[in-house]
């Protein structure tokens, strides 16, 4: 059991996975401009992120052991079917939200954190609990940072920011703050 | 075999200068600096940031991106007549990962030791944005000659900016450049940029840069435009 809380905590604070890991950029720049659209991507994507650890682990016992080099193949297969079935329930039930997300919903099928998470859970031997407790923590992990931004961005929309630093570069030193706040999680233990 | 017609099709705001290049020059050269994939377009940012904090690693990381963009973007612009529109993204990323598994087998062949160091972000240059991104604004709608030089330039632009954020951070964080000791021996190294938040401040430190370039070109000609 202390396990599980412990691949919760490693994946949501210690290696948070944008912050730590650099997994989920695009759209941790991309859609962290209002913090209601950020948090709600980000569930979508913990949503993704325990569908792939089911698949993954799936996919590992019972289909790739004969030919582990399809792996890659095999797994990006698998995510961009799992990423068209939340993209069709989500314009079916929140077509407002499907709206706001824009061209970021398609694009969870290339957010690094997904295919990320299918990899490192395979590397790291994970059965399917831990599989789905880092699911779920690396999920939470990618909200909590996309709604951090999305509440610092939000601000700096009221300060003066030089002009040349307006669009991305003061985002990236924003991004370079907030992974170093995360750094100093590392303290609660090796990973 | 395809249709010439479509021109530019991404809303491209580059100046219609009197001298345009011949636009198989245009699209190797778009790709390297004005149009360039990380600091101007802002796309794949993860193994931007997760690989530069040495230069062989991020050198590495340019040409297998660049090695995937070729193949892919020949092959899509190729067999793009072949692809229902509704699975088309789906062909392309099957493409994609055909040749990123190619390239994780040669890079183990090759070098194995960047390949453990590179370790998971081989495998995820297929979630790159940049390589799905060219495909269906670029590769998907012009004729193969074109679309390579395009990859050539994408991934070179690619290369270069990986190359040059590796060798800032390698230089500041470790004081050395492709493992030769450059800094000063009392130097001492500025762990910060080899940790993750030095990859962050790195690139934005890049992108200041690149805005304030543009910004003094832009305000010269229009001191120009004004005389």
């Amino acid at each position: 059991m202390g396990d599980l809380a412990w691949i919760i905590i490693s994946s949501l604070l210690v290696n948070n996975f944008t912050l730590v890991m650099f997994l989920g950029l695009c759209s941790f720049f991309g859609v962290t401009q209002q913090i209601g659209t950020a948090l709600r991507l980000g569930l979508a994507n913990t949503f993704v992120l325990v569908m792939t650890a089911v698949s993954a682990w799936f996919l590992n016992k019972y289909v790739l052991g004969p030919a582990p080099f399809l792996r890659t193949i095999a797994f990006i297969v698998v995510i961009a079917s799992a990423v068209q079935i939340v993209e069709m329930a989500v314009k079916k039930f929140y077509p407002v939200l499907f709206r706001q997300l824009g061209i970021y919903l398609p694009l969870i099928t290339t957010n690094c954190a997904i295919l990320g998470l299918a990899i490192f859970q395979t590397n790291r031997g994970y059965d399917f609990v831990q599989g789905l407790a880092f699911a779920i923590g690396a999920g939470l992990g990618l909200t909590l940072a996309l709604t951090l931004m999305a509440s610092i961005r939000v601000r700096t929309e009221l300060t003066e920011v030089p002009r040349i630093a307006r669009p991305m570069a003061i985002v990236l030193v924003i991004a370079s703050c907030l992974s170093m706040a995360f750094m100093g999680f590392a303290g609660l233990g090796t990973s | 075999m395809s249709t010439t017609a479509a021109p530019a099709p991404a809303p491209v705001t580059a100046p219609a200068t009197a001298s345009a290049p011949p636009p198989l020059m245009d699209d190797l050269l778009r790709g390297i600096l004005r149009e360039n994939p990380v600091v101007v377009q802002m796309l794949g940012m993860c193994p931007t940031m997760a690989v530069t904090n040495n230069v062989a690693n991020a050198f590495a990381m340019g040409m297998a991106t660049l090695f995937v963009l070729l193949g892919s973007e020949f092959f899509v612009s190729l067999l793009k007549k072949w692809f229902p529109t509704e699975v088309r993204i789906a062909s392309y990323i099957l493409i994609i990962a055909t040749f990123v598994t190619l390239a994780e087998l040669i890079l183990e062949a090759l070098v194995p030791d960047i390949h453990k160091a590179l370790g998971p972000f081989i495998a995820l240059i297929v979630a790159n944005c940049l390589l799905l991104g060219r495909q269906e604004a670029f590769a998907a709608r012009q004729p193969v000659l074109r679309s390579v030089m395009d990859a050539v330039g994408m991934g070179g632009g690619f290369t270069l900016s990986l190359t040059a954020l590796g060798s800032i951070r390698e230089l500041l964080g470790n004081g050395t450049w492709l493992g030769f000791r450059v800094m000063p021996a009392h130097f001492e190294p500025w762990i910060f940029f080899a940790l993750p938040p030095g990859g962050f401040f790195t690139l934005g430190l890049l992108l200041l840069a690149v805005a304030y370039v543009r910004d003094r070109r832009a305000d010269q000609r229009l001191a120009l435009a004004r005389t």
